[in-house]
Parts: C-alpha cells; structure tokens; sequence
C-alpha cells in the first residue's frame, strides 16, 4: 500500500533564531493526495518551517534546525532549494517571481527550456541550442490544462491580470515531471473571489491527480473549504493538527489567536471617557505595503483605543497617515479642531505623538546619543530646551536641560545604558524601544499613537513599556491609540479593539468578546457573522 | 596597552602618520638647510589663511548634502564681492569688510539657487556639486571679460577692458587680517594675531550655529533624514540652509584666503579650490555625513603643515622644484584614501 508512507512528514522540527524559539518541537505528515491547510498568526512560524522545507540558505546561515524531514519516508536535508526542487517540491511564493517581458510559456519552461541541435551545438557546446518553440508551447499548454483553467500560452506577464500570473506560476511548478508536493503562501492573497473559487477548484484536481498540497492561507472559509486536513500554528507550536471535515472557521480562528489572557492584566473596573477625542472620517493613506482604503473611527478622551489586524491589512497605515508621514487624505479631527494631512509638524503642533513601528528608520537617531534622541523633537516643536541668549537675539541648546531631561527617562523608563552620551545604535532593540517612548513623553502629547511598541522586544522590557503606557493614560490623562500585531496585548490594555483588514475597520469589539470573534474580524470575515 | 589601542584607533592612524611625518619634517628642516621658526610662520599664516574654506564644508556634511564640492560657489561670489569693493575704490579696512558685505547677497542667493539644485538631486550630491562648480567658474571666465569692471589696478591694460588674471591687492587690503596686531619674534617668524582670531570667530559662529535649533535640525537632517521629518522638520529647507550657509562662509573664506595671498585669482583659479579644503576636512578625520570644529582645526593644521614643509625639505634635498607635484599628489591621495574609509568618524 503506497499510501503507508506519508509523502512528507516532519518529525520534531525545531528552530531558533539567535536565541529566539520561533519553531519548538513541530510534527505533521502529508499524505500523497492530500491538501492540507497551514494557518497561523504572522509569526506564528509558517514561513521559517516553509524555509526549512525548501532549503532556503538562511536557515542553515542562522545554525540550521533541529528535528527531520522526511520525503516517502527517507529523512531528507536539503542544502539548496535545488535540491527541494530535485526532491520534486515546488514552491509557489506570496509575491511573483515571474519575468514580466516573457509570455507564459517562457515562464513556465523558464530554465526547463526544450532545445534544438544545431551545427553550433556541436562546435560550441549546449549552449548554443536553439529554441524548439512548438514544443515548449504543447508542454506549457499540457501544464495550464491539469490545472484546468483558460490561460493562453503567448499572452506576456506584464499585460495578464494578477490572477493569470498566479496561475503561470503555479503551471511553472506542476510542469516538472517530478514534482510530488506544492506548497503555496497566500495564493489568493491577490486575487478577487471569482479567481480564488478557480485556483481552487485547480487545486483539488492537482490533489486528485496525486499531488500532496501544502497551502498557507489567511482566509479561514477557503482552508476549510478546500483543505482536507488543518494543522494551526501558534507562536511556534502545533497546537492543532485535525481533519478539516466538519471544522468551523470560528474554531480555527480561536485557536490560531489562542491564549487566554491572565486576568489581572486587566483591570477595567468603572473606567469613564470624555468626550471624542480624535475622529477620523473616510482616512486613506498610500503607505507601501500597509495600504488604509477608507477608515472611519472615533477615540473617546482618557481612551486606550487598540487597532489589530493581520501584517499588510493596513493597520500601520493608519497612525503614520494621520502622523503625515505617508501621503493620506481624508477628514481628522482632534478636539473637534481640523489636522492638515500630509505634515508632520501641523500633527505634532496639535499635541499628538507617533511612536513609530519602524524603531530604527524613523525612530531614533542612530549615530546621535540618547539625550538628543529624547528632547530632539520637543526641541523643534515646542522650542524646549533651547535657553536664549542676548536677550533672545538667538538661542542654543540648553545641553543640561537635555541631560537632566534624558536621565529623568533613563531612569524611569529603566533604559539599560552607559549614560546619556551614549549612541542609540548601542542600546538593545527594548531599550531603544523606551528612547522612543521617552522621545514621546517628552512632548507632552495629548493624544499619542504607539505603533507595534513590544514588537521585537524582549518580555520583561515588554512589561514595562506596556505598564508606563498604562499609567501615562490613567495618571497623566494621555489618550493613546495602539497599533499591534499581538492581540493579546491589545486585549490585555486597551479599551475598545478595532480589527483592520484590507484597508478597511472590518470591526470594533471590547477586549473582553470571544477570541474567535477577534480571529474572524482579522480573517475576513464580515462583523455581522462575528458577532453572531 | 588595550586603552592605547582604542586611543590609537580612535583618533585614526592617518592622522597620527601624518602628525609623525610633520614632526619628522620639522625635526629634518634644519639639516637642509630650511628655517624652524620660518617654517613655522608660514604654517601658521597658512592655517588662518585656508581655514574657513574647511569650515564651510562643515554644514553640509552636517545637514547629509555630502561634502561641499561646489565650493566655488562660494568662492565666485567672494571674488564678486572683492572685485566690487576694488571697482569702489574702497581701500583698507573699508575695502575687506565692504568686499565681505559686497559679497554676502551674491552668497546668499547663489547658495539658494545652488541648494535648490541639490535638494533634486539627493544621493549624487558630491558629483553633481563638483560640476556645478567647475560650470560656476567658466561661466564666470566669461563674465569676467565681459563685466564692466573699469578701474585700471584690475583690467587688462592693453584693451581697457575685462578683469586681468591676477590682480594684486597691493595698496587696497594685502594682509590686512595677517598683520593685525601682529606679533614679530625674530626675523622670520611672525605670528599672525588678527588672521587667526578671524578664524577662531568664523568657528565660534559656526560652533555656536551648529548648537542652535536650526543647526540641530540640520544635524538630525544628515543623521536620519526620516527621523527629522516625524520630528516635523522639513529636511529640504534644512539642506538649503547648509547650502546656503556653506556658500556664505566659502565667499568670507575666499576673502581671508585672498588678503592673506595678496592677490585675487580670476578665471581658471577657483576652479580646483574645494579639493585641498576637502582633503583637509578629511584629514582632520571627517566623515562624510559627521563633521565637528576639530576636525576641521586638526585637519587644517596638519594638511597646511605637510603642504608647506614637504616642498621645502623635499626641494632642498632634490635640489629641484617638486613643490606642485607632491601638493597635488597629497591632496588628491588624502581624498582618495578618506573616501573609501568614509564611513568611520575619528574623535
């Protein structure tokens, strides 16, 4: 019985990264025929255990893994990702690898070229062949027809629409004869609906024809509706390896976001709001890779207001849009009182901070020590320490102000340093974390967007910057807005949680609705079904 | 033994090379037959003398806009400035203030129109400075034959027009900074009192601009130009300011260079003059995006120091002129050597 070997199985798989476990102890088998379905928060270690079956290089870079990996039951290590291909594993990845000047037929046979002798093959060597063009065209045509859809082998890549090119690239894959296993990342991530029905439907015949299918999605209703099996990943572990017959997306949801959050986290107890703080109506803000389409919220002073979402939904797009960092448009009021887009300094003059998710682009000024970090920016907004001379004829930097001002933060923010001369491209990613932080204390804001403030940081620096940002909204009256990919931390501090997902508030619940309500909103689904 | 390591590298073997090599040639002058204290005198005069044509480059490297080979700029509009006050007849004191105060409107708006250039052209500033620069001087070869200049001590004398190539400064404002107050020991050596207290204000200026808001948010502008803008400073008007900044010191440097000399330069003379200035800011362990006032005192020192004393020693042993040779030599190396090891500022 061939169907006895399972035609991958991962025993044990174990990885970390400089110290950080993002893969513990994670075993699953695949059978020939079978689709299985991999889904997981972003960095719940989808892509690391991807790499590892692929061979890419940084994983034996970053120390290699620990555990097997077995293909038809003989344990396999690949050095490359050629020799995962020669292994018959294809890949088809999130964003196209595809060459935009060539038709799809060039795609597909791309580096698998069928080739002609000719005279100069003899004198020169293969590499003179020339292209045997029909019969690349019949092969390509043969590929596109198991995937069963309508693709004409000489249309270019640059004129077909996205859901085209996906598919190229999938026939590029299930061209190889040997090919046994495909692993997709976020196939439909780009497509519409209609497109995403047909990839589908394309892959159950690749099932049926015996190709073992690894797909890695988001969307919670196209895994249970197409997958055979469901295996969910959370922070590194298999929490859940189960059949899919019969499983409800609000099930999956629940245990991809997982984790009960203690309760003493969260103390809520009669807390009362002013009125709207911010408003923002119809917000759009072209920001690369976090595109916001139309957002319409409300902040309630004394508020903590959390805004969750899967990576590149748009969630991030939203503070660094109102922050004018990134071109935006749309109506954003703060008291009542009209915020120009698209300038920093007019959301800064109306009393908002920006503690950015992009710690060491934006954040800090890596090569200039902690104290011009910390008071550079209160400095140009609110002309704070700077100490006049001449009767104010001009003014320089109050540099003892400036110390006195970082060593206030030092200590209170506990930011592990040799002092306040020095650099902050010499402080750990948590320390750099609270400079940030204490560059926004300083100004005093009103209302202050943190931006993914724990990502990257370790626990104990974790606890910190979430307690201070807890006690500047309960002592200090500040109004906070946080963005994070870590729900639980939105749960566990905020007050109200809106879920963004394709540039939209998909919806707004309180921190104590089910997980699965949370995990439905960030998977897509419309707020009216969560609710239910 | 550790300490002296990080000591060592910390203030850059070139520098300390260089430091050894002018003491060597100072220690070797004497057996050749060259003057210590003369010598000497004609580093100091020369340090004063160049020294605020390194300052200028200070703001730009400061504000990220790279190392100010457009210089020039600068420069044309101190030759403007000087040449207008000689056309007054403006004479003595009157004549180098009414030369620096003559030019500062001209740096002013070159420096603008020159900044304006650069803000479009970020990343390829150095390249682009050194075209816009060599582009200044010849359209400025043409202007000025064609001016009206009509004063006799400045245009040829055989057409009764256009500026000559060397105009001397005799009997107008020669040495008029160099001499003042200064103190003669000896027969050779002269310490030059007004022209180095010129200096050390043009640096408290420019100490004291670097320390103010605008000079902080330039510096914020070269570190992380993404940090300034979420601090909501405009990264482009601070890169103007450099410029135009730049281009002002580079019109008074021109000036203090010109006194001291006794000579203005026109046409073809300008052309080269940014390149010993950044070799000097180099030298004095610069990079290219951090620049503070030592580097620019250290620098000059020791780049003036080599420039005076390799040639007389040199000379003196060769017994032949190889003075421009090895100037040109050391200039252009120390640039070349600098800016594949840019990325390491020395204290």
């Amino acid at each position: 019985m061939p169907d006895d070997t399972p035609l991958l199985s991962l025993e044990g798989i174990t990885k970390d990264f400089y110290g950080t476990t993002v893969l513990r102890d994670v075993s699953f088998a695949l059978r020939r025929g079978e689709i299985l379905g991999l889904v997981g928060e972003n960095g719940a270690g989808k892509t690391t255990l991807m790499r590892i079956l692929f061979g890419m290089p940084v994983i034996a870079e970053t120390g290699g893994f620990g555990g097997t990996v077995r293909i038809d039951g003989r344990p396999a290590s690949f050095r490359n990702p050629f020799d995962a291909l020669d292994a018959g594993i294809g890949m088809v990845h999130q964003e196209f690898s595809l060459i935009p000047g060539f038709t799809t037929t060039e795609n597909i046979m791309l580096n698998r070229e069928q080739s002609r002798r000719n005279v100069a093959v003899d004198l020169f060597g293969p590499r003179m062949a020339t292209l045997d063009r029909p019969a690349m065209t019949a092969r390509a045509s043969k590929a596109i027809e198991r995937l069963g859809v309508e693709l004409h082998p000489d249309t270019l890549v640059s004129e077909m629409p996205v859901g085209h090119k996906q598919f190229t690239e999938i026939a590029r894959e299930i061209d190889r004869e040997n090919v046994k296993l495909l692993v997709l990342d976020e196939p439909t991530a780009v497509l519409a609906e209609s497109e995403a029905e047909i990839l589908l439907a394309s892959l159950r015949r690749l099932a049926a024809q015996g190709i073992g299918i690894i797909f890695i999605s988001h969307r919670l209703h196209e895994v249970t509706a197409v997958a055979d099996r469901v295996v969910v990943l959370r922070d590194g572990q298999l929490v859940k390896d189960t059949s899919a017959k019969g499983v409800e997306v609000r099930e999956i949801a629940a245990w991809m976001v997982g984790r009960e959050v203690d309760a003493n986290a969260r103390v809520r107890s009669d807390r009362s709001f002013g009125g709207p703080a911010l408003e923002v109506e119809h917000l759009w803000v072209d920001m690369p890779g976090e595109t916001v389409r139309d957002v319409s919220f409300s902040v309630r002073e004394g508020e903590i207001f959390g805004i969750g979402g899967l990576a590149g939904q748009g969630k991030l797009g939203i503070p660094n849009g109102i922050m004018g960092l990134f071109a935006a448009g749309g109506e954003v009021r703060l008291h009542g009182k009209h915020v120009a887009l698209d300038a920093p300094r007019a959301a800064l003059d109306a009393g908002m901070a920006f503690v950015s998710e992009d710690r060491r682009g934006v954040g800090l000024l890596l090569d200039e020590s902690l104290d011009w970090n910390i008071a550079f920016t209160a400095m140009q907004v609110k002309g704070a320490y700077l100490r006049r001379w001449l009767g104010g004829l001009f003014s320089l930097r109050d540099e003892k102000a400036m110390r006195a001002l970082a060593e206030q933060y030092i200590e209170m923010l506990e930011i592990k340093c040799t002092g306040h001369r020095q650099k902050a491209k010499e402080l750990s990613g948590g320390n750099q974390q609270k400079v940030c932080l204490a560059k926004a204390f300083a100004l005093e804001p009103n209302l202050l967007f943190v931006s993914e403030p724990t990502r990257g940081i370790d626990v104990g620096a974790k606890k910190l910057v979430l307690d201070k940002l807890r006690h500047y909204n309960r002592d200090e009256g500040t109004t906070i807005v946080m963005v994070s990919s870590e729900l639980e931390e939105l749960r566990a501090i905020c007050d109200r949680v809106a879920i963004v997902d394709e540039g939209r508030i998909a919806g707004i619940l309180p921190p104590e609705a089910p997980l699965a309500d949370f995990g439905l909103l960030m998977a897509g689904e419309r707020a009216a079904e969560a609710s239910a | 033994m550790n300490k002296l390591k990080t000591a060592v590298a910390d203030f850059g073997w070139p520098r300390i090379i260089i430091f050894f090599f002018v003491v060597a040639l100072f220690v070797a002058a004497p057996f050749v037959g060259v003057r210590v204290d003369g010598a000497l005198s004609d580093v100091l005069a020369r340090f004063g003398q160049n020294g605020i044509l390194v300052l200028a480059l200070v703001p730009m490297v400061q504000a990220g806009a790279g190392l100010n080979f457009g210089l020039p700029v600068g420069i044309i509009a101190g030759l403007l400035g000087g040449t207008l006050s000689m056309q007054f007849g403006w004479t003595g004191w009157v004549g180098f203030l009414g030369a620096v105060g003559v030019s500062l409107p001209f740096a002013v708006l070159f420096g603008w129109a020159y900044g304006l250039l650069l803000n479009k052209v970020k990343g390829e500033e150095m390249t682009i400075a050194m075209y816009v620069g060599f582009s200044m001087v010849t359209f400025f070869a043409i202007l000025w034959l064609l001016l009206p200049y009509s004063s006799p001590n400045m245009v040829w004398g055989y057409s009764g027009s256009g500026l000559r190539t060397t105009i001397t400064l005799d009997g107008y404002w020669t040495k008029i900074l160099n001499d003042f107050l200064a103190v003669r020991l000896g027969r050779f050596f002269v310490f030059p009192t007004g022209l180095l207290a010129f200096f050390g204000a043009a640096t408290g200026v420019m100490w004291l601009f670097l320390k103010s808001k605008t000079g902080t948010a330039m510096t914020a502008v070269g570190s992380n130009p993404d940090f300034a803008r979420a601090g909501g400073v405009s990264s482009d008007r601070m890169r103007l300011v450099s410029v135009v900044v730049s281009t002002v010191f580079g019109a008074v440097g021109i000036l203090v260079y010109q006194q001291s000399y006794g000579f203005i330069q026109l046409y073809q003379a300008p052309l080269y003059m940014a390149f010993p200035a950044v070799a000097a800011i180099l030298l004095g362990g610069a990079s290219v995006n951090k620049a503070s006032m030592v580097n620019v005192l250290v620098g000059t020192f020791l780049f003036q120091a080599i420039l005076t004393m390799t040639p007389n020693v040199i000379n003196s042993v060769l017994q032949t002129d190889m003075s421009e040779v090895i100037r040109i030599v050391i200039s252009n190396g120390m640039i070349i050597y600098a800016l594949t090891r840019k990325t390491k500022v020395s204290k």
